[in-house]
């Protein structure tokens, strides 16, 4: 029978989980790396038992950490960020000018086809790739350097670069997303970008038509239809149908269009799940009921999915990288809350279960 | 000379020690010549202590020795005798915080 790994990471450590194809009974392993944050995990497409974790820390700053045996083990590897050349400036929270500063890795992705290339997406935002399994890495600095970074600002989070999409139909073509200045995306391998963001609407920025500025929460793609993202806004949640040349809004009928995650389906690509919560200034799941919407029509009508979740007294958030599907059939689809949750859904969303009760902070 | 270097127990785990590590110090010891020391025979503790590239100090570790805070101290200054002579310990710390 095939089985199934979840890595979940979290402000305390790191977890790995596996179970069977009926994902009904799971085996935890760790903290790995206890008292550091795990702001990332993910596999290797290429060979699922190649992970690359990012651990960080306000006292020791960052690590990476990398396992070839599915988690069992763990070796450090390289940790050493430097932008490549001058860095120059992007604008602080007050509106001055404030030098690119390295803080940590938000977000690892593995290459499709090869097991020791993997991106590093960091705030101060930029674009970091590593051919060697992680032991060295290098800036591709196009992105950081592009005409529009120094009116660049943080977000409440940071000034991260948290989503990074591959396109598998296209090896030189890559996606990112950067709190808070947009999607921007590269068709030569990451040498030159353009901001992906018309359609964008945000009530923050006075201009309607800004290029960059754009809170953009995660975007996601089913790998069958590269070309179609889907985005969770600050507010608003969105899709594309021209590989990010333009977006439309399809928030439809949900309680709130405010989130961070937003996800696909494994074989479905118009079903898209996100979790909205109340709003900017309260991150937590509006009439205290714990809801997944999902949409069968790629937006616009969306349904609450609530069986098993909690319905009353709940004021849990879900983080942007806190939501993952497997490829099983029918499909998998896992989220962990702010509040220490992990739900796994293992058909489609349509009933949920808890697994264990940890404080998740990323899920792959 | 053997420097004993005491360092925070998250270094431990990630350098994969138990207790002290003894560091055979060339020269003048100093807090640069140990910490290079240190990195060189553990180099996954490479940025957790110091910057990769300027070198400085991270915000939140502290040198203490000897009962003196040697954290501001220049990096060339010579370490008090007796942790240049294993006497006494060169303690890398994590500063308290979390309330």
């Amino acid at each position: 029978m095939s089985g199934v790994r979840l890595l979940v990471g979290t402000r305390k450590g790191a977890f790995v989980m596996t179970s069977d194809g009926t994902r009904e009974r799971w085996d935890v392993t760790g903290p790995h790396f206890g008292g550091w944050e795990i702001y990332h995990l993910k596999g290797s497409p290429a060979d699922p038992n190649r992970l690359y974790a990012s651990q960080s820390s306000s006292w020791f700053g960052q690590v990476i950490q990398r396992s070839s045996d599915g988690g069992k083990t763990w070796e450090t590897v390289g940790n050493k960020f430097v932008y490549d050349g001058p860095t120059g400036t992007h604008l602080w929270y007050d509106g001055t000018p404030h030098p690119w500063e390295f803080e940590r890795v938000w977000h690892l992705e593995p290459s499709l086809t090869d097991p020791d290339t993997v991106y590093a997406g960091v705030e101060d935002a930029a674009l970091f790739r590593s051919t060697d399994g992680g032991h060295t890495w290098q800036e591709l600095p196009g992105l950081r350097t592009h005409g529009s970074a120094r009116s660049w600002q943080p977000g409440a989070g940071g000034m991260c670069l948290h989503t990074i999409l591959l396109d598998p139909s296209r090896p030189e073509r890559i996606f990112t997303a950067i709190s808070a200045a947009g999607v921007f995306r590269s068709d030569d391998a990451g040498k030159t970008w353009r901001p992906m963001n018309r359609g964008l609407k945000s009530d923050g920025i006075p201009d309607p038509n800004a290029e960059v500025g754009h809170c953009v929460h995660r975007i996601a793609m089913h790998r069958s239809r590269p070309s179609v993202l889907f985005m969770q806004k600050h507010w608003d949640v969105m899709r594309s149908d021209d590989a990010g040349e333009s977006w439309r809004e399809i928030s439809g009928n949900l309680p709130t269009d405010f989130g961070f995650p937003i996800d696909v389906h494994a074989h479905e690509p118009d079903t898209i799940y996100v979790v909205p919560i109340k709003s900017d200034s309260e991150h937590y799941v509006p009439d205290a009921k714990l809801r997944v919407y999902r949409s069968r029509t790629g937006g616009h009508e969306w349904e609450p999915l609530t069986k098993g979740l909690p319905q009353r007294d709940c004021y849990v958030n879900v983080l942007r990288d806190a939501m993952a599907v497997d490829s099983l059939d029918p499909c998998g689809v896992y989220f962990g809350t702010t509040g220490g949750q992990v739900y796994v859904s293992a058909d489609a969303g349509d009933s949920w279960a808890p697994v264990v009760s940890v404080e998740v902070h990323t899920l792959p | 000379m053997i420097v004993r270097v005491v360092l925070p127990a998250h270094l431990r785990t990630l350098a994969h020690v138990d207790g002290e590590v003894k560091l055979d110090v060339e020269g003048i010891a100093t807090s640069r010549a140990v910490l290079d020391v240190l990195e060189a025979c553990y180099p996954m503790l490479r940025g957790t202590i110091r910057d990769h590239v300027t070198q400085q100090r991270r915000a939140f570790v502290r040198f203490f020795a000897c009962e003196q805070d040697l954290s501001h101290e220049p990096p060339d200054a010579p370490l008090p005798d007796a942790v240049a002579t294993g006497a006494e310990p060169f303690l890398v710390v994590g500063a308290m915080a979390g309330g």
